[in-house]
């Protein structure tokens, strides 16, 4: 796996690109390449993060102008091919936005931006992007954001349970999701979208290493 | 060509809680205005749009309503036209 990258994606407004390069390269020594938006080009990278941030400066919607860049639209054969896309709170917006993951995320419940550490059960083994062998179940991951409350209709929520489709619950719902929901993959499990934020848990010097084994599982084939 | 004013309305579908609402909708009370029972917030989208066809502006408004001015898991849209 020496030569795997890792794209991190980064538009006009992100603001944890370079926070996700650093806990890649910095705490797992995997390799990463920026890709500018209007890049379409995805040859080189092997994964990619949509990082958190205010793309498009959330203008309309968080992500609904992200949705129509180059690189989102080269997306789609990335994902069918298998390879692992991780959106990361505004990226999450935007796969939600661009309907590569079921649902939306709106405002708060609270109107409150949230920035905290939550305790999140990992419910769902899918993907393996949460490690669930081991007897801890639970993690700890920060999260900063205020427009991450999950929605989606009942149907939609009956196939995430159903397919176990839900990555992450909150066990104290800070923002009014639906069902408690904090991250949730796409069937194949090659996508997840979280509204925590795991590159900020990948050293104990800044408060935990909870968000290490989600990075790492970017390299899973 | 003529051209026509396009307003969008979109709006939060009923079933999704609007706490900007809420909020606008507690301070409305503060202020003394009484018998509020609802008070929801959407947005207004102005568009000016060439055109030789009311039917063929209607569907590029139609495509940008669903694709891009509102997210239909969340929120329905409706629009008036007037040719100018």
């Amino acid at each position: 796996m020496d030569n795997f990258t890792v794209g991190v994606v980064v538009f006009p407004g992100s603001n944890c690109d370079r926070d996700v390069s650093w806990a890649l390269e910095g705490c797992l020594d995997i390799r990463t390449k920026y890709l500018w938006h209007e890049s379409s080009d995805l040859n080189d990278v092997d994964a990619i993060v949509l990082p958190g941030g205010f793309s498009y400066g959330d203008y309309l919607r968080c992500g609904a102008i992200a949705r129509f860049s180059p690189l989102i639209n080269a997306l789609d054969d990335f994902v069918k091919s298998g390879k692992r896309v991780l959106g990361i709170c505004n990226g999450f917006q935007i796969l939600t936005e661009s309907g590569f993951l079921p649902g939306a995320l709106t405002a708060n419940k609270n109107l409150n931006f949230i920035c905290d550490d939550v305790e999140l059960d990992i419910v769902s083994s899918k993907g393996g992007w949460f490690d669930n062998k081991n007897e801890k179940q639970t993690i700890k991951l920060p999260i900063a954001h205020g427009e991450g409350r999950y929605h989606c209709d009942s149907d939609t929520l009956k196939k995430l349970v159903d397919n176990e489709l839900i990555a992450l619950r909150y066990k104290s719902n800070p923002n009014g999701s639906s069902f408690d929901i904090a991250g949730i993959t796409n069937e194949q499990g090659n996508v997840l979208g979280l509204m925590p934020h795991p590159e900020r848990a990948c050293d104990e010097a800044i408060g935990g290493t909870d968000g290490l084994f989600t990075l790492k599982s970017l390299i899973m084939k | 060509m003529d051209q026509f004013a396009v307003k969008v309305f979109v709006r939060l579908r009923p079933s999704v809680l609007d706490p900007a609402g809420e909020a606008t909708k507690s301070a409305s009370i503060k202020l003394g205005a009484e018998g509020i029972k609802s008070l929801r917030i959407g947005k207004m989208i102005e568009v000016k749009i060439e055109g030789n066809d009311e039917n063929q502006v209607r569907e590029k408004i139609d495509l940008l309503c669903d694709r891009l001015f509102a997210n239909t898991v969340i929120e329905d849209y409706e629009y008036s036209l007037e040719k100018l």
